[in-house]
């Protein structure tokens, strides 16, 4: 079968392209030492000007990792992590606020340029006084190696009352809000990576939409990691109080290194009576080199709670970066009538590997809950499927349907499916189903006889294979995620 | 960092085998007694064995014996192997007529509790060598079990010389609280085939834990049906290898649970070979505070290309306290495969119960018909229509 052949000779050569976005930016730093211990928590706490409540609430989550032990039940393979290995804080050396883009270190406007940032944009992101003035729609919290750089918009979304500012600001000044949601969904114990990142955590964002307020824009973050050797932990708490309504984009990027790095970020959401939020993924971690030396190791744990009733949470995520993906972007269905979705797309190639997915835990009348994981493997991967959908005593007419296609390219990759059903309520109704299958020859025939290359025609096939998922993403994200999607299969899947 | 054991090692149930094996314990004593962070046991709860020294069976009085078979569906004629308590009963039997031989090695399944349990305490069951082109046609095989806090740990032994063929009813029946451990270690040969029918009605405060291995070989095929009716605790497990190609599997099942009781249903098909195909279909209906539990494994290699995997379970719910928990796996390692897996759960459609009810089919009587359309498509894969009649009136029963 020629097809067969192509298909992988354009695999292989996929292998060889680069990281288009591998490049490190020189900034001045200011890093703790290697290790982890009571003190790298205590020096976080302080350096971060934390409140007592807080270093407690760090020591009592660092005092439980302690007693834990590192999961192994996920499909994934990698050396033994040496914790005491990393620095567990950098923070960019701070100076007054430039006058113009001129004054702005150079690296960072590089860094900005090769994300794509627009130049008004880059001046607001890099503190250039007086820079307000050019709005966009878009307000974008920058986490530069762990702490926000500049927060844009914080003025728009003021007057709407929004709360958009770094986490560790929202410590400071709003204390109380904090206090009363962090750790509520993922509590301090919860597992192994999300403890660590509850003890070690240095910045992330913070988000609270008031009753009634629908955000006048979509939220983003830019991730990026940067200083050499340091694990980052973001921590991101959402809250949308009584008809509230957000989406938050999310999307990352990362200099190619060879040094293999640790992430470890813990997102919570909290959706009040009749709230919404809407939380996007693109991920696009370096995933390492042809033989998978160097990638991000990304242990994440996303979960949100729909606590009022008919409120809703929509996980979509695009995973093409990091070597190891572990992530499980949760909702627990706890208001009456309230919704949960997922959406998912995760591609891996040469030698990555990805374990995600996501649990529904329905505990109350009338819920309901959507799952569309798309995985699309080729190389040497492994991409697994795992999920949960929990229907409990009090789930009544509870309603789940999940829909999990793995799509294989070349006979190196593996492609899994783990789901798990338990349903204690009668009334509940589960449906779930899953394939596994490789690029059809007859739709890659078509698409050739109409005169597109084979790597066109795979692209084509990807995307519609795909197109459930991009479709929920917001307009500006859908763009950039096509565009990843053809970046990591490059060579074979244009 | 604190470890938590998640094997237990020193529960009463655990020393009392190792005490009995003697020699043969050590795999035993290793594997320890799955608790449920054992991710194959994390349903199914070995508690309600672990607090008891099981003891050897004493022989079956032939009161019991007959009050036992009584009371099952069996086929009027064919050969008939009776064990009682882990003991043959030659009274009762009828051989099939083939070459018995000296029993052969069991494989030793390592890291598989159940297997591993049979493994320190086997009991000789059945040696089979069906020739080579020969039709065995039917065999009965009834294990029976009675007394209280006893244990039999029958194994089997059944290999399929090319191109011959055996059905095997496989019916499981007892009284008071004991732990029926069978094991069937079987070797399906080139164009071979093995029907494997198996009723599962055990004692309802007996224990359960089956454990078969089938490996099959070009073109052979292994047909599997299991109907798990009994029990306190009963899970019935296939490891089954499609070990060269155009090998054929299915691993069928209806689980029928209520009261306090749990079935279980725990299957692995490991696809070693290319062009390769595995059906399976189980369906479970659960009433009371019946447990159901379902896990599915298909496993392809990178080799087995062009294999066509499919799986459906579904689970029907009629009581609120009732519980199923599913997980159907996928592990697939070729790209030139098509493998899918579909599970439902959910109740009674209330629109199917309305429209009978207003043609004057009384409730009870309108969900009656419902539960037997739900389970008709599973039943009707069993091939033999004699055998599913027994089936079916084992059902009713």
């Amino acid at each position: 079968m020629p097809a067969v052949t192509e298909t992988r000779e354009t695999v292989e050569k996929l292998a060889k392209s680069s990281y288009e976005w591998g490049f490190e930016t020189d900034i001045e730093m200011d890093i703790a030492p290697k290790g982890l211990n009571e003190e790298t928590v205590r020096l976080i706490s302080e350096r971060k000007g934390e409140p007592q409540w807080m270093l407690d609430w760090r020591l009592k989550a660092f005092r439980a990792w302690l007693e834990m032990e590192e999961p192994t039940w996920a499909h994934i393979h990698h050396p033994p992590i040496d914790y005491q290995d990393a620095h567990y804080f950098a923070q960019p050396k701070k100076k007054p606020g430039p006058k113009s883009l001129d004054e702005v270190d150079p690296e960072l406007l590089k860094t900005y340029a090769k994300l794509g940032i627009p130049l008004h944009e880059q001046a607001l992101l890099a503190g250039v006084e007086g820079a307000e003035e050019a709005r966009l729609p878009v307000a974008v919290d920058a986490v530069f190696d762990s702490v926000s750089v500049a927060t844009t918009f914080r003025k728009t979304l003021a007057e709407a009352g929004v709360i958009f500012c770094p986490i560790s600001e929202a410590i400071r000044e709003h204390p109380e809000l904090v206090r009363k949601y962090l750790g509520t969904v993922v509590p301090v114990s919860d597992n192994f990576f999300g403890a660590l990142n509850s003890a070690v955590f240095t910045d992330g964002s913070f988000v609270y939409i008031p009753e009634g307020v629908r955000c006048p824009m979509e939220l983003s973050t830019y991730f990026r990691i940067n200083a050499r050797n340091t694990g980052q932990f973001e921590r991101t708490l959402i809250i949308a109080e009584d008809r509230a309504t957000v989406s938050y984009l999310e999307g990352c990027t990362a200099p190619q290194r060879d040094e293999n790095q640790l992430h470890a970020a813990v997102v919570e959401l909290i959706a009040m009576e009749d709230a919404s939020i809407k939380y996007s993924t693109v991920q696009n971690w370096y995933p390492g080199d042809d033989e998978g030396r160097g990638g991000i190791y990304n242990f994440v744990t996303k979960r949100g709670i729909c606590r009022g009733a008919r409120s809703k949470i929509s996980w979509t995520q695009v995973e093409t970066g990091s070597a190891i993906t572990w992530k499980y972007p949760s909702c627990v269905l706890a208001g009456e009538g309230s919704v949960g979705e997922f959406y998912s797309v995760a591609v891996t190639n040469n030698h990555q590997q990805a374990d995600t997915g996501t649990k529904m835990i329905h505990l109350a009348p009338n819920t309901r809950s959507t799952i569309i994981a798309k995985t699309i493997s080729a190389g040497q991967s492994d991409s697994t499927y795992r999920g949960l959908v929990r229907m409990q005593p009090k789930a009544r007419n509870a309603r789940n349907f999940t829909q999990c296609d793995s799509l294989l390219i070349g006979d190196q990759c593996g492609a899994h499916t783990v789901p798990y059903i338990e349903s204690r309520n009668m009334t509940a109704r589960v449906e779930h189903e899953a394939t596994t299958s490789k690029i059809s020859e007859d739709q890659l025939f078509y698409c050739r006889s109409r005169g597109l290359s084979e790597e066109d025609a795979v692209g084509l096939i990807v995307n519609g294979f795909c197109r459930e998922v991009l479709k929920e993403l917001p307009m500006e994200f859908a763009v950039e995620a096509q565009k990843l999607l053809q970046i990591s299969l490059e060579g074979s899947v244009g | 960092m604190s470890v938590q054991p998640i094997v237990a090692q020193d529960t009463p149930a655990l020393e009392a085998f190792i005490q009995r094996a003697s020699g043969r314990g050590a795999a035993l004593a290793e594997v320890g007694l799955p608790t449920r962070r054992v991710e194959a046991w994390r349903y199914t709860p070995l508690r309600s064995i672990a607090d008891t020294a099981w003891t050897q069976a004493a022989p079956l009085a032939s009161e019991t014996v007959n009050a036992l078979l009584n009371d099952l569906p069996l086929p009027e004629s064919g050969a008939r192997m009776v064990y009682g308590n882990g003991r043959l009963l030659e009274g009762l039997s009828a051989p099939l007529d083939v070459d018995q031989q000296a029993p052969g090695p069991i494989s030793p399944l390592k890291g598989v509790f159940s297997a591993t349990l049979n493994m320190a305490l086997g009991e000789q069951g059945l040696d089979l060598h069906i020739p080579a082109g020969t039709d065995a046609e039917l065999l009965t095989l009834i294990s029976l079990s009675s007394g209280d806090t006893v244990s039999t740990h029958l194994q089997h032994r059944i290999v399929l010389e090319d191109g011959a063929s055996l059905t095997l009813y496989d019916v499981n029946a007892g009284e008071g609280r004991y732990i029926a451990n069978p094991r069937f270690d079987i070797v399906v040969g080139k164009g071979a085939t093995l029907r494997h029918i198996k009723l599962q009605r055990e004692s309802l405060s007996g224990t359960h834990l089956a454990i078969v291995s089938a490996d099959v070989s070009e073109k052979g095929e292994y047909d599997s049906f299991t109907l798990n009716q009994g029990g306190n605790l009963a899970r019935h497990e296939a490891v089954v290898t499609l070990k060269a190609p155009h090998a054929m599997v299915h691993v069928n099942g209806v689980q029928i649970v209520d009261g306090q009781r749990l079935n279980d249903l725990t299957s692995m098909i490991h696809h070693a070979a290319p062009d390769g195909s595995s059906r399976q279909t189980v369906k479970t209906v659960l009433s009371d505070a019946g447990q159901g539990v379902f896990q599915g494994k298909i496993l392809v290699d990178r080799v087995a290309q062009k294999t066509d995997g499919y799986q459906m379970n579904q689970a029907l719910l009629l009581s609120e306290k009732a519980q199923i928990n599913s997980k159907p796996e996928l592990e697939i390692y070729a790209d030139d495969v098509k493998c899918s897996h579909g599970a439902t759960v959910g109740a009674l459609d209330d629109e199917q119960l309305f429209y009978l009810r207003s043609r004057g089919v009384p409730e009870a009587q309108a969900r009656d018909i419902l539960v037997r359309a739900f389970l008709i498509d599973a039943l009707d894969l069993v091939a033999d229509e004699a055998l599913r009649d027994l089936l079916v009136r084992s059902m009713a029963s």
